[in-house]
């Protein structure tokens, strides 16, 4: 039976995957940002996720303004990196698991989501930049990406917890798929941004942080965070953390952070990410069992 | 429920966040054009029609004068106004070469060397900018 074993919050600023592909990463000023990441890659190394359900906003890239899936899910055998202005990223194509997608997109269905299904698409840095955070300079991607896109530009995105519950969805469809798999939920994107207008460059680290603590132990008191907040509090664009949401959702009643990193700046961003385990204290252990799971909780 | 029932109380709040445009749907009917243009930019080849006559190239799209006026002027504070949209903008500033650092400072009031210092030194406080009726 598949299982999640882990959930993932991560920025995606686009800035990084240049960064990375021109061989900066070790820059004054990214080396604080990319070695926030050191641990990640290694825990990823042991972890070896089968699939990666990849919850990511498009930034016009793949979806222009004819068409605004609030969530859509990506069913097809791979995805090209897109060309956001600059050229496509020189990065492997994505490849998906188009039978565990459909399984989930029925299932989500028939939980009274309506998902959008995607069979052919390009995806941006919004999906490229956090494989190349977790992963580094691969050949080919080492796991195969379920993306999940959800509208966080064109208002109003889905609620907070709206995206909890499609989080908690996703772990009732990936919990009945029969195969074996080793299956990790990411949300990307987000922490404070903002990007337009006068008050662009607005960072909170207060709250980012806070909203990082709520993403351990069994609170659920993020699904009640309205927009207006994010907006006032961490930049027009820091709405995107809502996609943490889902991860979160996904992972049951409680989790367990084992690792965590924040860093300003990043370009106009804050960055920030969170490895968590399911650890719900109730019947099914799903926890992954391999020896990172027993490292410290890196501050 | 994390939303507010009322859809119009829920726009209201979004007028009150001090330099913020939001990308409302008034804001995505008003720009629909101005942001598939800028999505035209995502091809290579309209890139290179577009760098060899910018004023040629606004002109086979349905939009305003004000519009077009804004858009040869890089004015983005105006072009949000006009409904365009950051994530669309992006890929005329892109074609211009510049980061996103660059094109967001010109929004800002202040030089871009002045907005990377803000940013390196850790961002703009939110203190003060949350709300213009709480004037905090």
């Amino acid at each position: 039976m598949a299982r999640i074993t882990a959930g993932v919050g991560c920025s995606h600023v686009p800035l990084l995957g240049v960064a990375h592909d021109q061989g900066k990463d070790r820059d004054a000023y990214f080396a604080p940002i990319f070695e926030g990441f050191d641990w990640t890659r290694e825990w990823e190394k042991q972890e070896k996720p089968d699939v990666v359900i990849l919850v990511y906003n498009d930034h016009a890239s793949a979806f222009d303004m004819k068409i605004i899936p609030t969530f859509a899910i990506g069913c097809g055998e791979s995805y090209k990196p897109a060309d956001e202005g600059w050229g496509p990223r020189p990065v492997p194509d994505v490849p998906g698991h188009p039978d565990l997608a459909w399984h989930v997109a029925q299932s989500l269905i028939l939980d009274e989501f309506d998902m959008t299904i995607i069979n052919e698409m390009e995806v941006d840095h919004g999906l490229t930049v956090p494989l190349t955070m977790m992963f580094g300079d691969v050949a080919e991607w080492p796991v195969k990406v379920i993306p999940l896109a959800v509208n966080v530009v064109t208002y109003p995105p889905p609620s907070g917890n709206r995206c909890w519950a499609l989080g908690e969805a996703i772990a009732r469809a990936v919990a009945s798929f029969p195969e074996d798999l080793n299956v990790q939920v990411w949300g990307t994107g987000g922490m404070s941004h903002q990007l337009q207008g006068p008050r662009a460059g607005l960072i909170n680290k207060e709250w980012d942080n806070d909203f990082l603590d709520g993403l351990v132990g069994d609170t659920d008191r993020l699904r009640r965070v309205p927009h207006i907040e994010y907006l006032r509090e961490t930049g027009s664009e820091g709405i995107e953390m809502v996609m943490w949401l889902i991860m979160r959702g996904a992972l049951g009643k409680r989790t367990t952070a084992i690792h965590r990193h924040y860093h300003v700046p990043c370009s106009n961003t804050a960055i920030g990410h969170i490895v968590l385990r399911p650890d719900n204290g109730e019947s099914l252990d799903t926890r992954g069992g391999s020896a990172a799971s027993d490292a410290p909780l890196t501050a | 429920m994390s939303e507010p029932r009322d859809i119009h109380a829920y726009l209201a709040e979004f007028e009150d966040i001090p330099g913020t445009r939001v990308f409302t749907a008034a804001r995505a009917r008003q720009g629909y054009h101005l942001n598939q243009f800028a999505m035209s930019l995502i091809k290579p080849e309209n890139r290179e029609k577009w760098k060899a006559d910018e004023a040629a190239y606004l002109a086979e799209w349905p939009l305003s004068d004000e519009q077009k006026q804004a858009m040869l002027a890089r004015d983005y504070n105006r072009l949000l106004d006009l409904g365009g949209n950051i994530y669309f903008l992006a890929k005329v500033f892109s074609t211009d070469g510049q980061s996103f650092v660059q094109a967001v400072s010109t929004m800002t009031g202040v030089s871009v060397e002045e907005y990377q210092a803000m940013m390196n030194a850790g961002g703009r406080s939110p203190q003060g900018v949350r709300s213009k009726k709480d004037s905090n």
